[in-house]
């Protein structure tokens, strides 16, 4: 046993096997046809096209396995076009693989680095064409030149500035304010505490000036979901307790972990579901995460009556609704 | 005389006669049930409660207590009105199969005079909402599709799918597709809230909406299918699926066939 290691020879290239179209000329025919075949399937698929765009009435149906009842119009135009170019692409390629010369060539790598005499010639003609611009002479040219450039190379960042402005308290507050009544949404009627009746549950904004414009900004962050249980359900603290009124709870909507709408509400397990990820919080002890990514309970909007009967809210939220952010502090 | 007591032996006679008994019940009901637009006098309605109280001791006492009071797997269904046993019976599910997670839609064990007894008979232990009447439900004529779909979005779309084809809550509880069910079965799972779904008041949403609802509903239900397969109307999952098994499988096959060296 010698301890020498071997070097792995250098096994070449595998020897070249021809191709049956190459030697049998029956075979080379043979894929000729195929080729040919292939090409007019993809005219075949273009005439289909025209034929469905000309002759097929947009809303003829027909029905297909699997797909259904269908616009035979729209199909008939996707399966053409699908075929004209599927067809035109497999030819050439079955083309190129079966009929075109067919010689393995070798390329050996080389440097990267151009050779020396090269690089000297590129220079110089750099050199004689900054010359001949005059450059050197026409400083006027050069500085308002230097000025141009050097201010459209401001504009994209001038343009950066539509990233912002910066939200500033913007995600801490919602339209919610001390007395805001609660109204449906859409319908934008507002609401008794006697119009729910116990499992039913309401969409509900806050209500609006006549003629107001609401912006969906404000909508994804002010939707309230209004559920009236039975009030001995509640297991709350005697705070949270006094922002319920006769058994109607409010939260908001927007969900703590990544702000989709939460609104699947189960009455019977009294549970709350976000369809996004999962989370489920509990109605009757404050929406507290029993499941899901979710870190806190999404916020309780205190709730009372006015003197006309109408449910509105006693105080803005106590916290910034919906996901976390950098400048959140809790 | 001899050749009829000959055939009375014959093995198809069996099957005959009960086919025969089927379609003469089935016509005495349809025939009896076609009897029922006129408004029913207060001896009928009293006949027809008592007809509900038996079907409902024989059927349902065993889990909802003899006089409905409710019990440890069932609820009570004082209260609940007419249009929650006609919600729950007529469309199958109740009674239930099995006490799996929920009670889920299927061939009605009861046929429309019996639902209708049944409901009679719920509906005089206590006020409840009431099975709402055909004209209570011309949603061509009092509803707004444009108007439906919006409420259909708020309201219903996060548990039903923005195309009312159903979805899943939690631990196997799923909100069942709203394609192809009674305008008043919606409107009553509307106004009753049966099992997880909550209830929709008619405050909150006027039986106006409620028929607009129903309106967009019917609407998605007989929109055509203009791009193709809809793969079951329930967004990206389904897509993203077949896109990437029969999708990607087709390119890797292209692919394939690209490298392979013709022979």
């Amino acid at each position: 046993m010698s301890n020498e290691i071997e070097a792995i020879k250098d096994p070449g290239l595998p020897a070249h096997v021809h191709r049956r179209a190459d030697t049998d000329p029956k075979a080379a025919a043979k894929a000729e046809r195929q080729v040919a075949i292939l090409f007019l399937l993809s005219a075949l698929g273009t005439l289909t096209l025209i034929g469905a765009y000309f002759f097929i009435p947009q809303d003829a149906f027909i029905f297909f396995p699997v797909l259904g009842n269908t616009n035979a119009h729209q199909l008939f135009l996707g399966l053409g076009m699908a075929a004209s170019l599927f067809f035109i692409g497999m030819g050439a390629i079955h083309w190129a693989k079966t009929l075109m010369p067919d010689e393995e060539v070798v390329i050996q790598r080389h440097e990267f680095r151009s050779e020396d005499e090269d690089r000297a010639a590129l220079i110089a003609t750099a050199k004689a064409g900054a010359a001949a611009a005059g450059l050197g002479r026409r400083s006027l040219i050069k500085r308002s030149l230097g000025l141009s450039l050097g201010l459209v190379g401001l504009s994209p960042l001038i343009l950066l500035r539509d990233l912002g402005p910066l939200p500033g308290d913007e995600l801490k507050k919602t339209s919610w304010k001390a007395g805001t009544r609660l109204v449906t949404d859409p319908g934008d009627r507002p609401i008794r505490a006697d119009d729910l009746e116990v499992g039913a549950v309401a969409q509900t904004l806050p209500e609006i000036g006549e003629g107001v414009h609401r912006k969906l900004s404000d909508i994804g962050k002010d939707a309230v979901l209004l559920i009236r249980l039975r009030p001995e359900e509640f297991n709350l603290d005697a705070e949270r307790l006094s922002w319920t009124h006769e058994g109607i709870i409010a939260f908001s909507k927007i969900c703590s972990h990544m702000g989709c709408a939460v609104a699947l509400y189960e009455q019977q397990t009294k549970h709350l579901l976000c369809p996004c990820h999962q989370s489920t919080f509990d109605v009757t002890r404050a929406a507290k995460v029993i499941f899901g990514p979710a870190a806190r309970p999404l916020p309780q909007l205190a709730i009372t009556v006015d003197s006309e009967g109408y449910l509105i809210a006693k105080q803005p939220f106590t916290e910034p609704v919906g996901p976390s952010f950098w400048e959140r502090s809790s | 005389m001899k050749r009829l007591s000959q055939f009375r032996r014959h093995r198809i006679v069996a099957p005959l006669l009960l086919g025969l008994a089927l379609l003469s019940i089935g016509t005495t009901f349809s025939v009896a049930g076609a009897a029922t637009g006129a408004p029913i006098t207060a001896a009928e309605r009293s006949a027809l409660i008592e007809e509900g109280k038996q079907i409902f001791l024989k059927g349902c006492s065993s889990c909802h207590g003899i006089n409905a009071e409710g019990a440890a797997i069932a609820p009570s269904l004082i209260g609940v009105g007419a249009a929650s046993v006609d919600f729950q019976v007529a469309t199958g599910r109740m009674p239930m199969a099995d006490m799996s997670v929920q009670a889920m839609r299927k061939a009605p064990v009861y046929n429309e005079k019996e639902v209708e007894a049944l409901a009679a008979y719920v509906a005089s232990l206590a006020p409840g909402p009431e099975v709402p009447g055909e004209s209570q439900l011309n949603y061509e004529r009092d509803g707004s599709t444009a108007e439906g779909g919006e409420l259909f979005r708020t309201n219903c779309a996060m548990c039903h799918n923005f195309a009312g084809q159903g979805g899943a809550l939690t631990q196997g509880k799923y909100a069942p597709t709203v394609m192809g069910v009674l305008p008043r079965h919606i409107y009553e799972a509307m106004v009753t809230g049966p099992q997880s779904m909550p209830v929709f008041s008619d405050k909150t949403i006027t039986p106006e909406e409620k028929l607009s609802i129903i309106k967009w509903i019917k609407a998605a239900e007989a929109e055509p299918q203009l791009g193709g397969a809809s793969l079951g109307r329930v967004g990206p999952v389904t897509e993203g699926l077949l896109v990437w098994t029969l999708g990607l499988g087709l390119l890797v096959g292209v692919a394939v066939w690209l490298a392979m060296k013709a022979r």
